[in-house]
């Protein structure tokens, strides 16, 4: 449990996808203009972080990691389908992605007119393909730690891209160099951002 | 086509595809695409150049591919064909790396496999390549890359300089003597907000030179 609790709070705060590993930039800085867009497409990525990093955990488990195939029986103890892994995540992301918006689309028509146009764009977010191969990297022993790194990240996202867009809207009153304007600014104040959740490094629970 | 209206290569249009995306239309810093990725790796010169190499391939190879291919892909499946053209590049690029530069595809991490997401190379695809013959999109490719790397090789350069004192490796500074003066590394070079900043600045300073970039 306190394992579990330290994956959570280590993946929004310490990790952040966004502010240490600069991941899902390209859609933090084009739809962070305002809160409420942001809103929907921080819950759009935690949503589907939730879903595809257990899906890609149980996949690596028992289908590309070195004698991961085992179960089939002894000839296939030494396949290693590892190299396949950039293919299979990417699929198995967009599938989701698909599947996802289908569901929330016939259970949830108000959720879905929310998210709606963001959906699709989730599946080229570095964010989703980074969450997974981290997921990979950091060998994770069973989909409970999976599934809980996966939500932090998510959140992690979220955090970043609402007080980004929180910001942003404020500073559309002040007088900012002209040169700097846009995407100079957002860039620093993003880095300014960084510096301050570095003060959460080295929490451990 | 007859010969007195075939292009010749470099004509100038297509020279224009390469140069300006290095200056004027540069993929990160103006199109800003390909962040992503870009700025985890620039602790130190030498990741840098490699995942600068190796973007610019997969963007040139993947460009030329889904040019040629670009009258029989279906419309409505464009997008994953696109990616399993780069997945497949990516992949290529990624064996290579284990297995002729382990060190430095040990440092890029999960970096190297974030290139299928790397928004320059989906934008370039869908902007350029779908539309145009495989030449230009080649040289499209080789300049997206280009200018990618630039902005890449230019902050990496300052994060490893100012942060560690070196460059590619060579302790340049302890052997120029600026330590005895009572000279530090910036510590704060080396961590992740300082390459958010360093771009930012770059930013700054190329739109004060081309006020025609500057945002309303």
């Amino acid at each position: 449990m306190e394992n579990l609790l330290n994956i959570f709070i280590k993946s929004i705060f310490v990790d952040n996808m966004v502010f240490a590993f600069f991941l899902g930039m390209c859609s933090y800085l084009a739809v962070s203009k305002t809160v409420k867009t942001s809103v929907g497409l921080g819950i759009a990525v935690i949503f589907v972080l939730v879903i595809t990093v257990p899906v890609n955990f149980l996949i690596e488990k028992y289908i590309l990691r070195k004698g991961a195939l085992i179960w089939l029986g002894e000839s296939f103890a030494d396949v290693d389908l590892s190299f396949l892994t950039f293919m299979i995540f990417i699929a198995v992301i967009a599938a989701m992605v698909q599947l996802v918006e289908m569901i929330v689309e016939k259970f949830s028509p108000a959720l879905y007119n929310s998210l709606g146009i963001f959906l699709p764009l989730i599946a080229v977010n570095c964010a989703i393909l980074g969450a997974s191969l981290f997921m990979q990297e950091r060998e994770f022993l069973n989909i409970t730690e999976a599934l809980v790194f996966g939500a932090g990240s998510g959140i992690g996202w979220f955090l970043a891209i609402v007080g980004i867009a929180a910001i942003r809207e404020k500073i559309r009153y002040s007088n900012v160099p002209a040169p700097l304007r846009g995407l100079g600014i957002t860039f620093i104040i993003t880095g300014l951002m960084a510096i301050a959740f570095m003060g959460f490094m080295g929490i451990k629970l | 086509m007859s010969s007195k209206e075939k292009e010749p290569l470099f004509s100038e249009k297509n020279r224009k595809l390469f140069t300006d995306q290095l200056g004027r239309n540069n993929p990160v810093t103006v199109q800003v695409l390909g962040i992503c990725s870009a700025l985890a790796v620039t602790v130190k010169l030498e990741p840098a150049l490699v995942m600068a190499l190796s973007v610019t391939i997969v963007l040139a190879v993947s460009n030329l591919i889904v040019s040629a291919l670009r009258n029989y892909i279906p419309d409505r499946i464009r997008i994953i064909v696109q990616l399993v053209v780069i997945a497949t590049m990516v992949i290529l690029v990624d064996q290579t790396l284990k297995a002729y530069a382990f060190d430095v595809s040990r440092q890029l991490s999960v970096f190297v496999g974030l290139i299928i997401t790397n928004c320059i190379i989906m934008g370039r695809l869908e902007a350029f390549a779908m539309a145009n013959k495989p030449w230009p999109a080649l040289l499209d490719g080789i300049g997206a890359g280009a200018g990618y790397g630039i902005i890449l090789i230019i902050v990496a350069f300052f994060r490893e300089f100012l942060g560690s004192g070196t460059i590619m490796g060579y302790p340049i500074l302890e052997k120029i003597g600026v330590y005895s003066f009572g000279y530090e590394d910036n510590g704060m070079m080396i961590l992740p907000p300082m390459a958010l900043i360093v771009v930012g600045l770059i930013i700054w300073v190329q739109r004060s030179r081309n006020r025609e970039l500057i945002e309303k």
